[in-house]
């Protein structure tokens, strides 16, 4: 028995309950897919959620990678990592990621996505967000900036 | 928190090339397929191991995200599947209205605290926005596994990679569509309802399987570098973690721009953001304005009726016409029937309370409604003791032009049709001439431009 435990171990590549979760994992999945596979919209909804995570994994994170990455290359070396005080690549990067995240988040309002919906939910239209989040991101910069010239002063003073 | 793959420092010398990795974990059955398999990568996957740089991502950073969503998610998860009691599914009336065993253990959603559902959904919401940044940190910090090749070097693994797809594309569909609809965008074209309850639970399942899994993993890394101590060190002194059996620390790091504390003040400081730029929706006066860009963040208008609504009465259909002097409350119970108009329902005896009105898209509001008590229109028809009461209003489509109240629902002494709200005459938009406010109750549920209360008895009488 026990080399029976050792040989499925060695071919399946874990313990016996690994293979127990992921049964378990894959039959409420299962069990959801069949469940939906009569709605119309199943195979719109298979997209989203596939499409979700290829988005964050292929599109998403390429694009915020390579930006930090010409970010980096465009602050130099010097100053992305100065041997004393603060440095300018994070102060740059933080408002940047900030901004890119509420984008993200609040993407319909900014973009204006949903407008008739909208209107018969709140009757309002989505007019001011765009201006809003440009104004919030250009705030988060300026603090940045100013909490840059602050490290940067006192850095120099000691 | 660096990406790079050729880092702009490339040819400054790095630290020296580590020792041996920890082994990776033998092929399964069948070992020369595997083996195959890892021997002819797809074009641009070899060498990709090489570029990975930052040495901040190991086993500690991943942990600490982990350990986050541990804490957070289930309470999500909870609220969101209270939130699905809280429509009464035992009259057909929660969305999706067939979900098998996938639910809590049926009960009468309680009328108090009044404001239980303004909390519960408030929480589902803010908290479901709050860990977005950790979301996406853990994932930045795992990444690299995902390039891996080969994918797989058993079964076990390739199936446990097959469930992360669940795990990843479940939290990040939840969020994308939870976003799009408490915005009212519903880009995605599939009833919100049934994706993002169904949806939910194959994250959980997936997440389930991933704690069991990982957790023994999870504590070890956090015991590897006490927080307290983590926190003390700059970004100059961080160093890349030791080799870990899973691969999560780069062979190659380059030189760190932020220490891991800054990493984690990062990924909280965006959470705390998101959290500020959110709370505002379940708050009233000035305060709300700081949900600066979700739709519950502005005041329709001033004075005592402004403030918001989940439906216009232009877009529910009801008009001047509809709500005049010719509008009636019909009452039924059992055969009995009765008329009333406004002046009627006005001349009753009236009673006040402050309750919130909550929705499902995570805004409330508290506010001052006076009117009729639901049992006492109930006595008007002879149903002291109803088991239920059918509400029909005079809008005709929309989903939510009627709605059954449990007793306790009916029977509650804040439970009102009300006919004004601080002080004032309902406007259009709130429901004029009379809508349904029940404590703790969904707001859509607190049926708007009342045409009809059916009492019903109880099901065993």
């Amino acid at each position: 028995m026990r080399d029976l435990t050792a040989r499925f171990r060695t071919a399946y590549g874990a313990p016996g309950r690994h293979l127990l979760l992921l049964v378990g994992c894959f039959a409420v999945a299962g069990w959801v897919a069949l469940r939906l596979a009569g709605e119309a919209t199943a195979g719109r909804m298979l997209l989203w959620f596939v499409g979700a995570a290829i988005a964050h994994d292929f599109v998403l994170f390429p694009v915020y990678a390579s930006t930090d990455r010409a970010l980096r290359a465009a602050v130099g070396e010097r100053r992305a990592r100065p041997a004393a005080g603060p440095s300018l690549l994070n102060h740059l990067r933080v408002p940047a990621l900030a901004a890119a995240l509420l984008f993200l988040v609040y993407l319909p309002g900014i973009l204006r996505q949903g407008r008739a919906t909208y209107l018969a939910a709140t009757g309002q239209d989505q007019q001011p967000f765009l201006a809003r989040w440009l104004l919030v991101s250009a705030a988060l910069f300026l603090a940045s900036g100013v909490l840059y010239g602050l490290r940067r002063w006192r850095a120099r003073r000691t | 928190m660096t990406t790079d793959r050729t880092s702009p420092a490339g040819d400054r010398p790095g630290p020296p090339p580590r020792t041996e990795p920890p082994r990776r974990p033998a092929y399964g059955f069948p070992r020369r397929g595997w083996a195959v398999l890892a021997e002819h990568p797809p074009p641009g996957a070899r060498g990709i191991g090489e570029r990975w740089r930052s040495p901040l991502r190991g086993p500690w950073l991943t942990a600490v995200h982990g350990l986050a969503l541990l804490v957070g998610l289930p309470l999500v998860f909870l609220t969101g599947l209270l939130d699905y009691l809280a429509y009464s599914p035992q009259f057909g009336q929660a969305f999706p209205h067939d979900v098998g065993w996938l639910r809590l253990p049926p009960f009468d959603w309680p009328t108090r605290p009044s404001w239980l559902f303004r909390v519960t959904q408030g929480l589902h919401v803010a908290l479901g926005i709050t860990l977005i940044p950790v979301v996406l940190g853990k994932l930045w910090s795992v990444i690299p596994k995902l390039f891996d090749w080969p994918p797989a070097r058993s079964v076990a693994q390739l199936l446990e990679r097959l469930s992360l797809v669940l795990l990843v594309g479940g939290i990040l569909f939840e969020i994308t569509t939870g976003l799009l609809n408490i915005q009212y965008a519903y880009l995605f074209g599939f009833d919100f309802y049934t994706a993002h309850y169904f949806g939910a639970w194959v994250f959980v399942a997936a997440l389930v399987t991933h704690v069991a899994l990982k957790l023994r993993r999870m504590l070890t890394a956090l015991r590897s570098r006490p927080l307290r101590a983590e926190v003390t060190v700059p970004r100059d002194a961080t160093r890349p973690e030791p080799p870990d059996p899973d691969g999560l620390v780069t062979a190659r790091p380059g030189p760190g721009t932020v220490s891991r504390r800054g990493a984690l003040a990062l990924v909280g400081g965006l959470s705390l953001l998101l959290a500020g730029l959110t709370v505002g929706q379940n708050l009233d006066g000035r305060w709300r304005r700081t949900a600066l860009l979700l739709p519950r963040g502005r005041q329709p208008g001033t004075g005592p009726t402004g403030f918001p609504v989940n439906r216009t009465a232009a877009a529910a259909g009801v008009g001047a016409a509809d709500t005049g002097a010719g509008w009636r409350l019909t009452l039924r119970a059992d055969g009995r029937q009765a008329s009333l108009d406004r002046a009627a329902l006005l001349a009753l005896p009236q009673h006040t309370a402050r309750l919130p009105i909550a929705c499902v898209e995570g805004w409330s509001t508290l506010q001052t409604w006076t009117g009729v008590r639901l049992r006492d229109l109930a006595a008007l028809v002879g149903a002291g003791q109803p088991g239920s009461a059918h509400v029909r209003s005079l809008e005709k489509a929309g989903l939510f032009a009627q709605a059954t109240l449990q007793a306790n629902q009916v029977l509650d002494p804040d439970s009102l049709l009300a006919l004004r709200v601080n002080g004032v005459d309902l406007t259009p938009d709130h429901g004029y001439p009379a809508r349904v406010i029940v404590p703790a109750l969904p707001g859509v549920h607190c049926t708007k431009w009342v045409a009809e209360i059916e009492f019903r008895g109880r099901p065993d009488a």
